[in-house]
């Protein structure tokens, strides 16, 4: 450790979720005019990576797979104050389910040097399954930690953190090498700077295909993901039912009817 | 050079249909033909609808599945105590099991698990597996996951299906890495395919903005993360006829890498997760002391407090409260927002809610569009009117 730590941090760029709708008419996803963004889960996975870096020196990577145009996502993540950006891309990879992409992803960052702490956000603003993570721990043979909100210390090849589960929060002391899922609560990403983002236009990213990996390719995109996606449709949401105006009691009665009819009281 | 999943063969005659059904908009016409682009997600709409039959799908080899029988739930415990995930987990094998005729598995992980062994046989589990030690008394990411894992290897189901918590999410895919197999995450919806008896998992994706089908065709098991509260819970049956099963523990499986140095119980009573009924705020409240009166009327209603992001942002509230994109995803009976005016973000965390009741002073709140009853009116007005009034119902009940 005397060297510092090394940090690999995994993005995902996707589309800026909240400007997805489904078109009715064509059925399909209106995507003209939606921004990339990295995952807004990542955010977090990029700022606690750097922060473990301020604290205990080390290099911080960021890691992406996807189409060439992801580079956009690390160049942000660079733009953060990321060191080194590498982008798995490869026509090879694509149709991959979190199986494959955890697959392809643990080889990659076998490939891009020695890691100690593995970053994740906790899911995707697009897939949201937060698997891609635990698998690739699995894939690496390294624990995993889910729902991390704080690393308290890292010390002597170790790591102190607490997780949020269910019915409450857990401290936890983990050996190094290991992978963490972080939750949104952990920090509050740093904007960056404009000499961030001169240091991201000039930066290197590094094309990695699977020529530099070598997996097999029954493991790998269409042909390694378990499972297929056979549907795609619009959910039933609600329409809009009673809009009331009145008098505050008119309306507290309102209220109470609609709650004694489903029972509530 | 390796070939891209889905393909377009020289015969295309460039009409777009296929452009116009990709739900992506992974479809470009290049040179007068169809050409897939890098966001194409292998859906195969387009080779459904190609008129010419032009764009070709990679097909993966058949494995032999035929040999998995069985439905396998994961009865996950809380304090020692089933988790009510759980019981819905087995009511929806039991339903898929009567189209499949295979049995129900149920494994419990834990210590003295008898009780509960046997409250899942008289819910009709055909057989429960038990791993029984006091080390496993507490979720143990290592042992659980290894001890599922070796289950599913001895039992071989053709199903697996395990509940979307903070557990659940945890160990589901080390479980399903180890496998070999897939894993479909959060699903609210599974049917058995009558043709194919594929188990059709249905999740949303994109913040809830689409819903997709996914099927896991040539591995087992099928694997799912469910989410809680989606199914009905299994019921008690008459004369119940499953046996409960003690699996042997390898010593070695015990050992956890990670090790729990502390543990701070959740304070709230209530988490906006389990909850039937959640009262949420948001900046209309104008204050964070409008958490109070929320709070109010969650504990006369025996709900919990729900929020918005940006009271979260603002510091009036912990985050565990946040319902939204960002935060978590509720499906209560009853979902009350309070000058909460319904952007995307907070919608794809509750819209499905079974019934959403919104106060908000502005009438053209994107909230009311959603909502089984929109209130125009000062939540500060109506909410303490509306907690005497079901204070005094109950009285009288």
């Amino acid at each position: 450790m005397s060297e510092g730590l090394n940090i690999v941090v995994c993005i995902k760029q996707v589309p800026e979720t909240t400007e997805v709708e489904f078109d009715e008419e064509t059925g399909r996803l209106k995507r003209e005019g939606v921004a990339a963004v990295i995952n807004p889960f990542d955010e977090y996975a990029i700022e606690e990576g750097l922060k473990i870096k301020e604290a205990y020196g080390g290099i911080v990577k960021v890691v992406t797979m996807g189409p060439p145009w992801a580079a956009d996502a690390l160049r942000d993540a660079i733009a953060m104050g990321a060191d080194e950006g590498y982008l798995a891309t490869d026509i090879a990879f694509a149709g991959a389910d979190t199986w494959a992409t955890s697959l392809t992803l643990a080889k990659v960052i076998k490939n891009v040097g020695d890691f100690d702490i593995i970053i994740c956000g906790l899911k995707t603003t697009d897939g949201d399954t937060g698997q891609t993570g635990p698998e690739m721990a699995e894939h690496l043979g390294i624990p995993h930690i889910c729902y991390v909100n704080n690393v308290s210390e890292i010390k002597d090849d170790k790591i102190t953190l607490k997780r949020i589960m269910d019915d409450g929060v857990e401290t936890l002391e983990a050996p190094l090498p290991l992978l963490l899922s972080v939750s949104k609560d952990i920090n509050q990403p740093r904007l960056a700077t404009l000499r961030g983002r001169l240091k991201a236009k000039k930066a290197e990213i590094k094309e990695i295909t699977n020529k530099d990996l070598g997996i097999d390719p029954k493991e790998i995109g269409l042909d390694g993901s378990f499972t297929r996606v056979v549907k795609i449709f619009e959910p039933t949401t609600h329409e809009a039912g009673e809009v009331v105006k009145g008098t505050s009691d008119e309306l507290v009665d309102a209220i109470f009817k609609k709650l004694q009819e489903c029972k509530v009281i | 050079m390796s070939e891209a999943p889905v393909y377009v063969i020289d015969s295309c005659t460039g009409c777009q249909i296929c452009v116009s059904v990709c739900p992506f908009g992974a479809i470009e016409k290049r040179n007068g033909k169809a050409y897939i682009t890098e966001a194409c997600k292998v859906c195969g709409q387009c080779v459904d609808a190609c008129p010419v039959n032009a764009i070709m799908m990679l097909e993966t080899e058949v494995a032999e599945t035929s040999t998995s029988k069985g439905i396998m739930v994961f009865a996950e415990l809380n304090q020692g105590e089933l988790h009510k995930v759980s019981y819905e987990l087995l009511g929806k094998a039991l339903e898929l099991a009567a189209q499949l005729v295979e049995p129900v598995y149920a494994v419990i992980i834990g210590s003295d698990l008898e009780k509960s062994a046997e409250e899942l046989i008289n819910r009709g589990a055909d057989k429960v597996f038990i791993y029984d030690h006091k080390d496993l008394k507490q979720f143990r990411d290592d042992p659980y996951s290894d001890l599922l894992t070796h289950c599913c290897r001895e039992e071989e189901p053709s199903i697996c299906l395990i509940g979307a918590t903070s557990i659940g999410r945890s160990m589901g895919p080390r479980v399903a890495a180890k496998l070999h197999t897939g894993l479909t995450a959060d699903c609210t919806s599974l049917e058995i395919d009558p043709e194919t008896d594929l188990l059709q998992q249905t999740r949303p994706a994109y913040g809830g903005n689409i819903m997709a089908t996914i099927i896991t065709p040539n591995s087992r098991p099928q694997m799912a993360t469910v989410r809680y509260k989606m199914f009905p819970e299994a019921k008690k049956v008459e004369k119940p006829t499953g046996v409960i099963i003690k699996k042997p523990i390898d010593k070695s499986r015990l050992t956890d890498r990670i090790k729990v140095v502390g543990f701070e119980e959740a304070t709230e009573q209530i988490s906006i997760s389990d909850a039937d009924i959640i009262v949420a705020g948001g900046l209309g409240m104008g204050e964070p002391e409008g958490f109070k009166l929320m709070e109010e009327l969650a504990s006369t209603l025996g709900g919990a407090v729900g929020a918005s992001r940006p009271t979260v942002d603002e510091g009036w509230i912990d985050y565990r409260h946040q319902v939204g994109l960002s935060g978590r995803t509720v499906r209560p009976q009853v979902y009350m927002a309070c000058g909460i005016s319904g952007a995307v973000q907070h919608q794809a965390g509750m819209k499905t809610s079974d019934i959403i009741i919104s106060i908000n002073k502005d009438p053209e709140a994107p909230i009311f569009k959603i909502s089984s009853l929109g209130v125009v009116g000062d939540l500060y007005e109506v909410i303490p009117r509306l907690i005497k009034k079901i204070k005094e119902h109950k009285k009288g009940a």
